[in-house]
């Protein structure tokens, strides 16, 4: 069982703190000759596979780096463009990496902040009167449980969808958030979440939530 | 247990049906712009979850709940999206969506020759199919109130 990651949304919507507990590894490798025999090409500033699926390279995964030296968005280490580099025999043979892109943190604000908008559209769409927003949302590969207090403020955990008791999970994250970033006098309310006190014992809960799955009373 | 209502979307974003059984509440706009706003929050999200997914994931989204309904939905490859609402009591209805699109949807609309693909579904036949199908559901129990 995992806990993929945590965010925590202020009230206006703005992402204030984001932890990524457990990032899982799907890159595949490969060594390639000319020509090319993936279509590739730009999206979101970063260079991803368009067709030619094979060998663990599936379609949308971007390329992470070339000859074991990392890729910066669209461009090569030595700021050449990747497509262009790819295009030159005289480069070949070539070992590219390939992998799901991780998300900038610009990415993670806007991410947050269309959660916002998306738990507000679910709550007036309810056929019923009086529902929250989304409280939980689930894919096959993961399942997002928001909790939103009633300042506003939402905490966001992204688990396996297998994950037990994440409930009493986000209830502690709360407790956390009180106890050790508003209880310090240097935070300020709904800036971003620097404090150290905070991290560890985010952590542990992480830990904790992960191996048992509770919490017991009064910890 | 109860299904609130129904939403079948073509792959522009059109909405092809709507029937609603147990609603208790409308969403205070007109029913085009309920499914604007329906359409446009299902293909967020579906954005959504594309990006924030941390595997690389088959079926994508698949429900969400908040504390009084649950919303299901269903994609087929060629871009048909259905939506059911239920109560939270009906963990899940994929099976059901599964079944209004290959023996309802099929049977009824495809290999039905005066239906014309994109258009509203006015077929009476899969109305009322639908409909009985629906109230035949196991989780299907309006509530007297």
């Amino acid at each position: 069982m995992v806990i993929f990651s945590v965010y925590v949304v202020n009230k206006a919507g703005g992402l204030i703190y984001q932890y990524d507990n457990y990032v899982p590894r799907a890159e595949a490798e490969k060594t390639f000759s000319y020509p090319l025999d993936l279509v590739l090409k730009h999206h979101d500033e970063k260079v991803v596979v368009s067709f030619g699926q094979r060998d663990g390279i599936k379609v949308g995964h971007a390329v992470l780096s070339i000859n074991g030296i990392d890729v910066m968005g669209k461009s090569t280490a030595d700021g050449k463009d990747i497509l262009e580099y790819l295009k030159d025999p005289s480069n070949y043979p070539v070992s590219i990496r390939f992998g799901r892109a991780r998300l900038s943190s610009n990415e993670k604000l806007m991410l947050a902040s269309m959660f916002h908008s998306l738990f507000a559209i679910g709550s007036q769409l309810s056929p019923e009167p009086g529902s929250s927003g989304i409280e939980m949302l689930e894919t096959d590969v993961f399942k997002l449980h928001c909790f939103q207090t009633l300042t506003g403020i939402k905490f966001i955990v992204l688990a396996d969808p297998r994950q037990a008791s994440i409930d009493a999970l986000l209830r502690k994250i709360y407790e956390i958030y009180a106890d050790f970033a508003l209880k310090n006098p240097f935070y300020s309310l709904e800036m971003p979440i620097r404090c150290e006190l905070f991290d560890q014992n985010l952590k542990s809960a992480l830990e904790i939530a992960e191996k048992a799955g509770n919490f017991g009373a009064g910890s | 247990m109860t299904v609130h209502n129904l939403y079948i979307f073509d792959r522009n974003g059109k909405c092809l049906y709507y029937n609603e059984w147990n609603r208790k509440k409308q969403a205070g706009i007109s029913k085009e712009e309920e499914y604007k706003l329906m359409y446009g929050m299902l293909f967020s999200i579906r954005s959504f979850v594309s990006k924030m997914s941390p595997l690389d994931s088959k079926e994508g989204f698949q429900s969400f709940q908040t504390s009084r309904y649950r919303l299901h939905y269903f994609e087929t490859p060629s871009g048909l999206k259905f939506v059911m609402n239920t109560d939270l009591s009906v963990s899940n209805a994929r099976d059901a969506l599964q079944h209004i699109y290959s023996n309802l949807y099929v049977e009824n609309i495809v290999k039905n020759p005066t239906c014309i693909l994109g258009n509203s579904l006015d077929s009476d036949l899969f109305s009322t199919r639908l409909d009985t199908f629906i109230r035949a559901l196991p989780y299907y129990n309006p509530r007297t109130t």
